[in-house]
C-alpha cells in the first residue's frame, strides 16, 4: 500500500518541453513513472521524447486518461497551470517550481477548496512511493520500496538526509511526500498524517519541518488526537535568527512565533519522538519503529 | 523586500492614501531647512532605518524651532541606533524624515497580512495604537480584532463595518478610518505586499484618518511584476556580503559564529547550522547553494565566506541527488585551486556516485578532511575551529 500515488497513477506533466520539465520527466520515466502526456500552451501535436505534447491540460486528460499532473512551469504561469489542472479534474497537482507569487497561491487555495484536487507543492521535491511511482525530483535510487515508514518534510534535500538514513539502516517507506517550503500551500503535514495513519502498510511516520509558520504545531495536536502510529519528528533552524528568511520562502520567524524551540516543545507535549540530531535519525527511526 | 517609511509614504501618497506632509533630509542644516518650512511646530525628526522600535532608541524627536530641528539631526544622523528588530550590532542612519506634527485624538493599530493555513488576507485593528503590537497579542489578545476575507471575494463593506464597529468607532472618525483600510487593502494586493502595518494610524481632531508610521514589506517572489518597487531597495540597509551574494544567486545570511557552512538546499542548510552548534561550534552564516549547484557557484560562494574575517573553517555539507556528488567534488577542487584556501575545509558529501567525489577530493592534494557522516563532519570542523 501507499497514499496518493502508486503504479497506476497516471501522468502528465505541464511545462515537459522545457531544459527542467524534459530532464525530470525523462528521470521519472526511468524510474518507472507512467508519463502519458506533456501540456506545453503552442506545442500541441508534438512528440516530445516519445511523450505526446498538447495544448491544454483537458484536451491532454481526455486523450490519454491522465489522473496526475505534474508542474514545471516557472514562476509567473504556474499559479494559472495550476488551477488549470485542477479544473481540468485531475485528482492530484505536484507542483515543483519554486518562487510563486503568496498572493497568487492565497487565490489558488480558494480556487481550490471547491474542487476535488490535491495540490501537492509548491516548491516542492515532489512525492515518490518507492518502487512503483516517483512523481519530482528527487533521486529515485536511494528509496526503499516496501514500508513501513512514512515520510512527510518541508524541504527537498534535508528529506533525501533522511531517505537515505532511513534505507542505509533497512528501513523502507511507504510513500514519501515534500509538501514544500512556501508559506501557502496546497496538501499540509495533517492531511499527509491522517492518509498514513490510514494506510496499512505504513507503520510509522517521520515528519520533517522547519521554522516558520505553526503548521508543526497544529499537526503535532492532531497525532495527539488522532495518531496511533508513532511519529519521529525533526525541526530544522533550531539556531535561526528571527526576521531572516532562511531560503525557503515560508522558513522565517516572525516575531515570537515560528520558533524551532517552541516546534519542538509542541512536539514533545504532543508525543512527537522528536530527534535533535539529524545525524542519528535513522537509528532513531529504527529503535522507533522497528 | 523592505523599503523604509519615507518611502512607503510616498507611495501610499501616490495612491490616494492620508499621510501627513513630510520630506527627507540628509544633513542637519536641512532637516533645519525642512522643519522651518512645516505649517507650523512641533515637527517631528525621524530616522530612516529598515526596523521597527525606532522611538524608544532615540530615533525620533519632536522639535519646536529651527535650532532643535538642526540639533536633533545632528544627533540621529550618523548614529546606531539598535532596538528590538536591529539585533545587537544595530544600524546607521543615513537619512530623516522631517514631518508636520499632528493634532492627534486617538490612535489605533492596523496591520494587512495573508494568512498561510486558510490563504484568507487578515486585517488585525486594535485600539492600543502606538504600543509594541507583539506585547498586545501576548498580554491581551483580545485587544485585536482580526477580520478574514478570501481574496478571490475581495473587500467588501461588511469587511470594514466589522472593523470599525469592532473597535467601537463611531461617525466621521469610523467612515475615515473604512475609507483609509479600503484604499489600503487595494495597495496590498495591487503591489504583492506581504505586510502592511500602520502603528499608529492615527484619528486626528477632526476626525481624519492619516498614516503617522508604516512598515511595508513586500513579496520578494513578485518582484518581477513590479519594477517600480524593485528600484526602491537600499543595499546599504543589508550586509555587503549578502548583497554579493544575491547577485550569485545564493542564499546567504551572515550569521555571528566563526564556522562557515556550504550546503545545497534550505532545509539542510539550517539543519547543518544546528548541527555546527549541537557539536560545539558556532555557525557563521546560513548558506544554500540550491539543490543543483554548479562549480561557479561553489567557487562564489567559497569567495564570499572568505570574506568574512571571522570564518576560521568551513564545513560543506552536501547532499548529491541530481547533482552528482564526482562533479561538485571537481567544482569544489577547482574552487579551491583558484581562489586559494585559506581556512582548513571538512567535506561531507552523500548520494549519488558519492565514491568517485571522495576519492576526487583526496587525490586533489588539497587540505580537504573529508566526513564520513554528519555528526563526524560536525564534530571535525568544531574540534578544528576549537
Amino acid at each position: 500500500m501507499s497514499i496518493f500515488i502508486d503504479q497506476s497513477t497516471r501522468l502528465l506533466v505541464q511545462g515537459m518541453t522545457g531544459r527542467e520539465g524534459s530532464f525530470h520527466t525523462g528521470q521519472c520515466k526511468a524510474y518507472g513513472t507512467r508519463v502519458v502526456a506533456g501540456v506545453t500552451p503552442g506545442k500541441g501535436g508534438q512528440v516530445h521524447e516519445g511523450t505526446p505534447v498538447f495544448n491544454t491540460v483537458m484536451e491532454a486528460k481526455r486523450e490519454t486518461g491522465a489522473t496526475a499532473a505534474m508542474i514545471f512551469v516557472p514562476p509567473p504561469f504556474a499559479a494559472d497551470a495550476i488551477v488549470e489542472a485542477a479544473e481540468s479534474g485531475l485528482g492530484l497537482v505536484v507542483c515543483i517550481t519554486e518562487g510563486i507569487p503568496v498572493l497568487d497561491m492565497a487565490r489558488v487555495k480558494k480556487v481550490l477548496k471547491g474542487t476535488s484536487t490535491r495540490l501537492i507543492g509548491p516548491n516542492c521535491p515532489g512525492i515518490i512511493t518507492p518502487g512503483e511511482c516517483k512523481i519530482g525530483i528527487m533521486p529515485g535510487p536511494m528509496h526503499r520500496s516496501g514500508g513501513p515508514a512514512g515520510v512527510v518534510s518541508r524541504s527537498g534535500t534535508l528529506t533525501y538526509e533522511v531517505v537515505h538514513q532511513l534505507s542505509a539502516q533497512g528501513i523502507g517507506q511507504t510513500t514519501c511526500v515534500g509538501i514544500g517550503g512556501d508559506p501557502v500551500n496546497g496538501t499540509s503535514f495533517i492531511d499527509v498524517l491522517e492518509a498514513f495513519q490510514a494506510d496499512s502498510e505504513t507503520r510509522g511516520v517521520v515528519m520533517v519541518g522547519e521554522i516558520g509558520g505553526d503548521a508543526e504545531e497544529e499537526a503535532a495536536e492532531y497525532i495527539k488526537a488522532h495518531m496511533t502510529k508513532p511519529v519521529v519528528g525533526f525541526i530544522a533552524g533550531l539556531t535561526a535568527p528571527p526576521g531572516r528568511r532562511m531560503g525557503h520562502a515560508g522558513a522565517i520567524i516572525s516575531g515570537n512565533s515560528g520558533t524551532g524551540q517552541a516546534k519542538v516543545a509542541a512536539m514533545k507535549a504532543c508525543g512527537v519522538h522528536v530527534c535533535k540530531d539529524l545525524g542519528r535519525l535513522g537509528e532513531m527511526c529504527r529503535e522507533v519503529f522497528m | 523586500m523592505k523599503i523604509h517609511e519615507y518611502q512607503a509614504k510616498e507611495l501610499f501618497r501616490t495612491h490616494g492614501i492620508s499621510v501627513p506632509e513630510g520630506v527627507v533630509a540628509r544633513t542637519p542644516g536641512e532637516a533645519a531647512f525642512r522643519a522651518v518650512s512645516m505649517k507650523g511646530w512641533p515637527v517631528a525628526v525621524k530616522a530612516q532605518i529598515h526596523a521597527g522600535g525606532r522611538g524608544k532608541a532615540g530615533g525620533v524627536k519632536l522639535v519646536h524651532s529651527a535650532e532643535e530641528a538642526e540639533a536633533a539631526a545632528e544627533a540621529i544622523l550618523g548614529a546606531t541606533l539598535v532596538t528590538q528588530q536591529t539585533g545587537p550590532e544595530g544600524k546607521e542612519v543615513n537619512t530623516l524624515l522631517i514631518e508636520e506634527g499632528l493634532d492627534i485624538a486617538r490612535e489605533l493599530y492596523l496591520g494587512i497580512v495573508p494568512d498561510r493555513k486558510s490563504g484568507d488576507i487578515v486585517i488585525m485593528a486594535s485600539l492600543e495604537g502606538g504600543m509594541e503590537i507583539e506585547e498586545v497579542a501576548e498580554k491581551s489578545p483580545e485587544k485585536i480584532l482580526k477580520v478574514r476575507l478570501d481574496p478571490l471575494a475581495g473587500l467588501w463593506p461588511s469587511h470594514l463595518r466589522q472593523v470599525v464597529y469592532g473597535l467601537g468607532l463611531e461617525g466621521g472618525a469610523a467612515k475615515s478610518v473604512m475609507a483609509l483600510i479600503k484604499k489600503l487593502y487595494e495597495f496590498f494586493v495591487a503591489k504583492d505586499c506581504s505586510l502592511v502595518e500602520i502603528n499608529p494610524l492615527v484619528i486626528t481632531r477632526d476626525d481624519e484618518a492619516v498614516v503617522l508610521d508604516a512598515k511595508v514589506d513586500f513579496d520578494d517572489n513578485a518582484l518581477y511584476r513590479h519594477a517600480e518597487i524593485s528600484i526602491l531597495r537600499d543595499i546599504t540597509e543589508e550586509s555587503p556580503l549578502e548583497v554579493e551574494a544575491s547577485r550569485h544567486r545564493l542564499n546567504y545570511i551572515s550569521l555571528d559564529g566563526n564556522i562557515g557552512n556550504i550546503v545545497n538546499g534550505a532545509g539542510l542548510a539550517m539543519a547543518t547550522m544546528d548541527l555546527i552548534k549541537l557539536a560545539g561550534g558556532k555557525p557563521a552564516n546560513f548558506l544554500d547553494v540550491g539543490g543543483g549547484a554548479t562549480s561557479e557557484m561553489v567557487e562564489n560562494a567559497f569567495r564570499i565566506l572568505l570574506k568574512d574575517k571571522k570564518v576560521k573553517g568551513v564545513l560543506i555539507n552536501i547532499f548529491g541527488g541530481i547533482l552528482r556528488c564526482d562533479i561538485f567534488a571537481r567544482g569544489v577542487v577547482d574552487a579551491a585551486a583558484k581562489i586559494g584556501m585559506t581556512v582548513p575545509v571538512v567535506v561531507r558529501m552523500e548520494g549519488t556516485n558519492v565514491e568517485d567525489g571522495r576519492r576526487i577530493l583526496k587525490e586533489s592534494g588539497l587540505d580537504l578532511q573529508t566526513a564520513v557522516d554528519l555528526n563526524d563532519a560536525a564534530e571535525k570542523i568544531a574540534a578544528i575551529v576549537g
